[in-house]
């Protein structure tokens, strides 16, 4: 065999298992594909039913009237949209500086400070430990907590501040977890270069680190509005369910979701928990995509290209 | 060349630089001109970032370095000076350009911000002049509040040096400033290096020995040993050491026989 004649055989070879390779291509991108199909028409389905079923309840009087409460589930909804509002903005308030703040000391300020102390490097390692560990611990844990530390112990009882407070505590984590990703995401030259120009290290941070980060920092706090608005049971044992207005932080009240858990576990109303969960889903969605247009908003200011 | 300018700007008596006990530069000691611009070349590795760290303090910043002997700026150590006010005075520029993600005005603004200054006059004069200084300010005038990550690679080195001057710095430290730019924007950083040294002290970094010969008034070869510990082989006016070096090692360098 000549060495041309064998280079056409290997070329030839070549040539099938290429054609191999493409037909498992193509069956992969298949599968690939149906997989997709799938967890798609899952997801509508739910929300299509959900949004069909409610929409049979759905009207004015439904958004604006209050739960009238009992067995037969009167009523509509309106305080318990107004009291997830209120639940959102008082968690948020009590958890983004907590968590924001301790991003940046993990990020900014930890390594330097355990650099001259074993303690402190110590305290360090076990902040963060503790911090991944509270990310997996499931919502009903942080509700006894709360339960017994906010109601009880700090005679705080059922009320918007102890659920804010365990609220706080539960989204914590993911804040702290997105902050700190975010921050390390700033490019080292950045710091260098104000703090070559005599800025501070807190002016640099404030100045330069901070706005930089603020799209992925943004984006943890959404997560945990979106945890805030979707959770029940540790709601259930710290803002108790009263379906009246709260008037001050220190009264119970019932959000959406707490709304729909106890239409539908304590009364005959099943299609008004299927409007309120309507309403809920509704809201996670515009969420969701309100917080796309912001972030890309952001970062498009941030990076210039917008 | 001003040799007759023998004011000097710095005296680095025996520095030593250590990263824990990697010691990265020894024994180093050169004098710094006032007003001229003074090169800084040798292999990869040798210390000259290392050395221009030196200067400002940003090692400090770095976990583990130590420093020993001294660096003495006018008449005082630098060690004991103020570590806002040493580094008001002594601006530095980095391999790449560094704009912060904000306009155009807000970076050049961003130092005399950070040092009180809040008059948005005295700001807008400020930019328009160091803008000005770093032969920007015709290409950017009508879009100050457009993003300074959408100027040319070019364009953003002179914005940092803008952002540099609004400080008004003495002393200029820029290491390997145009590496990471194309020939033309090249060009334009040497012709305003030669602009700026009329006002300011500078030391410039380069692996580049015909920028080190076109741009600069004096050359400090450096090298490393057997243990890659940094030392200065020689120095002294760019003119002498690359046409008449002292050392054959210099000689060896500066014709490209090694680094
Ligand atoms: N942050 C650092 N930590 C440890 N070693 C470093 C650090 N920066 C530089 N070095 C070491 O110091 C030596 C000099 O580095 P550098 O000053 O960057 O040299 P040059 O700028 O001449 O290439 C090199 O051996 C390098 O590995
Ligand atoms: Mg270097």
């Amino acid at each position: 065999m000549t060495v041309e004649t064998e280079s056409v055989i290997s070329l030839a070879k070549n040539k099938r298992n290429l054609k191999r390779k493409n037909a498992n291509q193509v069956l992969g991108y298949i599968v690939v594909w149906l997989c997709g199909i799938a967890a798609l028409a899952m997801v509508f389905w739910i929300v299509g039913y959900v949004l069909s079923q409610g929409f049979q309840v759905i009207n004015l009087e439904f958004l604006t009237t209050r739960p009238a409460g009992g067995v037969s589930g009167e009523g509509g909804m309106s305080t318990t949209i107004v009291t997830t509002l209120y639940l959102v903005i008082l968690t948020i308030v009590i958890a983004t500086p907590l968590g924001v703040g301790a991003a940046v000391y993990l990020v900014e300020y930890a390594e330097e400070a355990s650099r001259g102390s074993k303690f402190i490097k110590l305290l360090v390692a076990a902040a963060r430990t503790g911090v991944e560990i509270l990310a997996g611990v499931p919502s009903i844990i942080f509700g006894l907590f709360g339960f017994a530390l906010f109601v009880l112990y700090m005679k705080l009882g059922f009320s918007l501040l102890s659920a804010s407070l365990s609220g706080a505590a539960l989204i914590l984590p993911t804040i702290i977890r997105t902050s700190e990703e975010a921050l390390k995401t700033v490019p080292q030259s950045y710091r260098q270069a104000s703090l070559s120009l005599g800025a501070t290290k807190w002016h640099t941070i404030s100045n330069v680190v901070l706005p930089t980060a603020l799209p992925g920092i943004v984006t943890g706090i959404v997560l945990g509005v979106g945890r805030i608005i979707a959770e029940t049971a540790i709601f259930w044992v710290t803002l108790g369910g009263s379906y009246f207005l709260p008037e001050t932080i220190m009264n119970s009240g019932r959000t959406m979701a707490l709304h729909v858990y106890s239409l539908a576990s304590e009364t005959r109303a099943f299609d008004k928990a299927m409007g309120t969960a309507a309403i809920l889903i509704i809201t996670i969605i515009v969420l969701n995509l309100a917080i796309n247009l912001l972030s890309r908003r952001l970062t498009a200011r941030i990076t210039g290209k917008s | 060349m001003s040799s007759e300018n023998n004011r000097l700007k710095f005296k680095i008596e025996n520095l030593e630089v250590f990263y824990d006990d990697f010691r990265a530069l020894k024994g180093i000691s050169l004098d710094i001109p006032e007003n001229v611009v003074t090169s800084i070349i040798g292999p990869s590795g040798c210390g000259k970032s290392t050395f221009l760290r030196a200067f400002n303090r940003m090692n400090d910043l770095i976990p583990n370095v130590s420093t020993r002997g001294s660096v003495i700026k006018g008449s005082e150590d630098i060690r004991k000076t103020d570590i806002v006010d040493l580094r008001k005075s002594v601006g530095m520029i980095f391999q790449r350009p560094n704009p912060f993600p904000k306009s155009i005005f807000d970076n050049v603004a961003y130092g005399p911000r950070a040092h009180g200054q809040k008059s948005m006059a005295a700001l807008e004069e400020i930019v328009e002049q160091s803008l000005t200084h770093a032969a920007l300010w015709d290409e950017v005038k009508d879009t100050l509040n457009k993003s300074a990550l959408a100027l040319s690679g070019g364009q953003q080195q002179r914005l940092c040096i803008a952002r540099a001057l609004a400080v008004s710095p003495d002393v200029l430290l820029m290491d390997e400033p145009a590496s990471a730019l194309d020939p033309i924007a090249t060009l334009r950083i040497e012709d305003l290096i030669q602009e700026l040294k009329k006002e300011l002290t500078i030391i410039i970094v380069t692996h580049n020995m015909q920028q080190a010969a076109r741009a600069s008034d004096y050359t400090a070869f450096f090298n490393m040993d057997e243990d890659r510990a940094g030392y200065l082989v020689e120095w002294g006016q760019t003119s002498k050491v690359f046409t008449f070096p002292e050392k054959k090692l210099t000689e060896d360098y500066i014709s490209g026989r090694f680094g």
